[in-house]
């Protein structure tokens, strides 16, 4: 293969949506045989720019070279032909549609559809890269993982040889990231070119050969991986330098502040969700909670707020002098009341907590219009609030009254996360804080809650990235399943111990 | 005894206009398109066509001038005509203007049911007859000639082969319909649009293309169903508002028969059954009994709706994209 000519190059590339500028003249190479780490903080165009080549978005200035030719592509169609796949952070996949169908979704063929033929050419190709998926199996009764192998394959059965992977690893457990890692290591044998967009530092320096940083829509710079380090590569990134160590301060004076004993919680579907989860979250120190998505974690932080309804258990908190007040049957205010505050970040982030049709000052509200005793509501202390959150943790915004759709999804977060410590809470829950955020972002979170949990809030922090839970908490409750597989001490405990068990009750030896 | 051999043809007969509707809804909201105009759609095919079967009876002067293929044809196109544009408005608003798709539905049925009685009072007018109600009797005799069969073969006849061209060409093009649906590379790309817009533009497929054909297509065999009630069921006598509720009971036979044509075509007939049972069931000169009768096909609905939704079965749910417009650049 010919090294020379990059196998996709993009020559002063520009997009704007309105007046903000997402992508500004930025050049980059991405050659065969190599693997390309795009870094860049949120909204700093990286999947813009991604999203230009595989044909989503269209650029406004600039050229395109693939093999030194100068190409247009203007939809996702025309870069199929150019042999580009990307691989999408929220996978684009058909619930009800079978393995088969999603994958060869748009292809124009003549002649009928023969998805036995398809079935055997998705085989092949699992066989020859490793991959295990049922094509007749529907998307909605896969995994996580499985989707994205789904989506692997997809663009490879398409004959894609440039592969964008918009953060791969976000919803993947170790094990399964490493599996994919692999996977991706064969490929760059092959000679495919590769693009891998992540957050995570350790995964840049693992597997790419190359990294690549945009800052604020701006071609930064390059260099190979192996004469850089994070954190070289997070000063670039944000423009500054930049503390890459999470402090942990010592917890103080812990006491037991919220006891859940036997939990167990069925979905509507009768499901079983939480079953007999057992620990206690403590004062002045963060607990983590660990598990694949979709453990319970979601249904646990919601039967403390009091917006689950629980079969059986019980959840108690514990006032400073040892009284306790029994959580179920209350309803969510007077859990509010006692200092209990939620701060959950689904995974549209907007899901729950914000309004986004509703600007900032308006969405403070939310957890102050009941106060007062006019009719009127009081529209000063939420503006006020606003703009002190604005100011405090440096929310990009044009203002206050700025609709919170308009936010990048760090800022969201930050919103969200500031609102809710400004209640002075007594218990911070928080689940997935820095979903998606970039290194800068997470660590004003990260100390946004250590400053909680030194101010002797009782912090609960479900997070997703190992590295960070092993860094961050004091001690760690391990789901799996809905079950607690294990608590570990956030010190001293090994992240491959905490993978497994998140995997298997009690982190046993994987059966054969 | 329950008659059978009468009570069969004439629920047949009931159910072909609401078989035509949720066929053509069904292709519609395949695409994400949620045409609540479709009771307007089916208006207008009726009296387009009817307008179209005037005129050219009038030219014509006597049934004897008639060419047989010209007096089919003629209301067939002006009926499908009127139902494409209905169609275009339909995806002017929604796809291109990206409009509310329940407005924009309720608006065209509202518009679609006024268009009929507008223009079918006026020609009620031009004929100058003292009865509120135009008669094409002649046009409608193409339409209702059944196979030479029909009379010689007793009850079978009767049951099987005693319905104009446009009963058999319904349940064709359901049974088309859905074999298009489940089978082909189109069908699955259609099905791809309505249920992930952003999923089936990201694997190349044109979604506004589909979208226009899905709900022009979707009017056009709706637009039919409201030529055989004219033309076939109503002995071609067109009086305002005689058409009815039924382009509503065709949007809840889509939802009845969980989006699937082909199980149309035995569901349309029970529905038809249904709602010609008071006819059939002595309810003595009581009027309210009769009304209480026609809630049963939307009866049947609600129920269907409580099984499929607690099933809670993804394959029975609607298109997950139904109602929402797709715009590919939107942050």
């Amino acid at each position: 293969m010919d090294k020379t000519t990059p196998a996709v190059a993009l020559r002063g590339i520009t997009k704007t949506f309105g007046p903000v500028v997402a992508n500004d003249h930025v050049d980059l190479d991405i050659r065969r045989g190599e693997i390309l780490a795009l870094l860049g903080e949120n909204g700093s165009g990286k999947t813009t720019l991604m999203n230009m080549l595989s044909g989503i978005y269209y650029p406004d200035e600039g050229q395109i070279f693939i093999d030194g030719e100068e190409v247009s592509i203007r939809s996702p169609k025309d870069a199929f032909d150019h042999k580009i796949g990307m691989i999408h952070q929220h996978f684009k996949l058909v619930d009800v549609l079978t393995a088969t169908e999603n994958i060869i979704l748009g292809l124009e063929k003549r002649g009928r559809l023969d998805l036995k033929a398809a079935a055997r050419r998705i085989r092949e190709i699992c066989d020859a890269y490793g991959f295990v998926i049922d094509p007749d199996q529907k998307i909605y009764e896969m995994s996580v993982s499985q989707k994205q192998t789904v989506e692997i394959v997809k663009v490879l059965y398409r004959g894609a040889d440039i592969l964008i992977l918009d953060e791969p690893t976000a919803v993947l457990t170790p094990q399964e990231t490493d599996r994919l890692f692999a996977v991706l290591r064969s490929m760059r044998e092959d000679g495919k070119a590769i693009v891998i967009i992540t957050h995570k530092m350790h995964e840049v320096l693992d597997l790419s050969d190359r990294v690549a940083v945009l800052r604020k829509g701006q071609y930064i710079g390059e260099m190979a991986t192996k004469d850089t380090n994070a954190q070289e590569m997070t000063d670039m990134m944000v423009g500054r330098s930049v503390s890459l160590n999470i402090r942990r301060p010592d917890p103080v004076d812990p006491k037991p502040r919220i006891v859940v004993e036997g939990l167990t919680v069925r979905s509507p579907e009768g499901v079983l969700k939480l079953e007999d989860v057992s620990f206690e979250i403590r004062s002045g120190e963060i607990l983590g909670i660990a598990g694949i998505s979709g453990s319970g974690q979601k249904e646990l932080l919601e039967a403390i707020a009091g917006l689950q309804r629980v079969e059986s258990g019980d959840i108690w908190y514990v006032e400073d002098d040892g009284t306790k007040d029994r959580l179920i049957g209350k309803d969510p205010l007077e859990i509010q009341k006692l200092g209990v505050a939620l701060s959950f970040v689904p995974e549209d982030r907007l899901g729950m907590g914000l309004v986004a049709n509703m600007d900032l000052s308006d969405n403070m509200m939310l957890r102050s219009f009941r106060e007062g005793h006019s009719v009127f509501t009081d529209r000063k202390h939420p503006h006020d609030l606003a703009e002190k959150v604005v100011d405090e943790l440096e929310v990009n915004t044009p203002g206050v009254s700025t609709m919170v759709r308009r936010l990048s999804g760090g800022n969201v977060q930050k919103v969200l996360v500031g609102r809710e410590i400004s209640s002075a809470p007594k218990v911070l829950l928080t689940a997935y804080a820095v979903r998606g955020l970039d290194i800068n972002s997470s660590y004003t979170i990260y100390d946004l809650l250590n400053r909680q949990k030194e101010a002797g809030v009782a912090v609960v922090y479900v997070g997703e990235d190992l590295d960070v839970l092993l860094e961050l908490a004091d001690r760690i409750v391990v789901l799996c399943g809905g079950r607690v597989s294990g608590t570990v001490d956030g010190r001293t405990a090994d992240k491959n111990e905490v993978g497994l068990m998140m995997t298997r009750l009690g982190g046993g030896k994987e059966l054969a | 005894m329950f008659d059978f051999v009468a009570f069969i043809p004439r629920a047949v007969a009931q159910s072909i206009p609401l078989l035509f509707g949720s066929t053509g809804e069904t292709i519609t909201q395949k695409s994400g398109n949620l045409n609540l105009g479709i009771p307007g759609v089916m208006y207008v095919g009726a009296i387009a066509g009817v307008i179209g079967g005037f005129l050219y009876e009038r030219a014509c002067g006597t049934a004897d001038n008639m060419n047989p293929v010209l007096t089919i044809l003629i209301p067939l196109l002006c009926c499908l005509l009127g139902s494409l544009l209905m169609g275009l408005l339909y995806c002017f608003l929604t796809v291109t203007l990206r409009a509310n798709q329940n407005v924009t539905g309720l608006a065209m049925t509202t518009f679609g049911v006024g268009f009929g009685n507008f223009f079918g009072g006026s020609l009620i007018k031009l004929t100058g007859a003292d009865v509120p109600s135009i008669a094409l009797s002649a046009t409608s005799n193409m339409f209702r000639k059944t196979l030479p069969l029909a009379k010689t073969t007793g009850w079978f006849g009767k049951v099987f082969l005693s319905y104009g061209f446009l009963a058999y060409t319904a349940i064709v093009i359901s049974l088309v319909a859905a074999y298009i649906l489940k089978r082909t590379r189109t069908g699955l790309h259609l099905r791809a649009v309505g249920e992930s817009p952003a999923t089936a533009d990201a694997a190349g497929i044109n979604i506004t293309k589909y979208k226009y054909v899905a709900t022009c297509v979707g009017c056009m065999i709706a637009g039919l169903g409201g030529l055989y009630y004219v033309m076939d069921y109503a002995c071609g006598v067109w009086s305002n508002d005689a058409f009815g509720d039924r382009g509503w009971l065709a949007i809840a036979l889509v939802i009845f028969t969980i989006w699937r044509p082909d199980v149309g075509i035995v569901s349309s007939i029970l529905f038809g059954g249904l709602y010609i049972l008071y006819l059939f069931i002595p309810t003595g000169m009581n009027l309210a009994v009769k009304e209480l009768y026609k809630m049963l096909p939307y009866i049947v609905t609600i129920i269907v709706l409580i099984i499929t939704s607690m099933r809670n079965k993804r394959e029975n749910q609607p298109p997950a994209s139904l109602g929402l417009s797709y715009f590919r650049e939107e942050r």
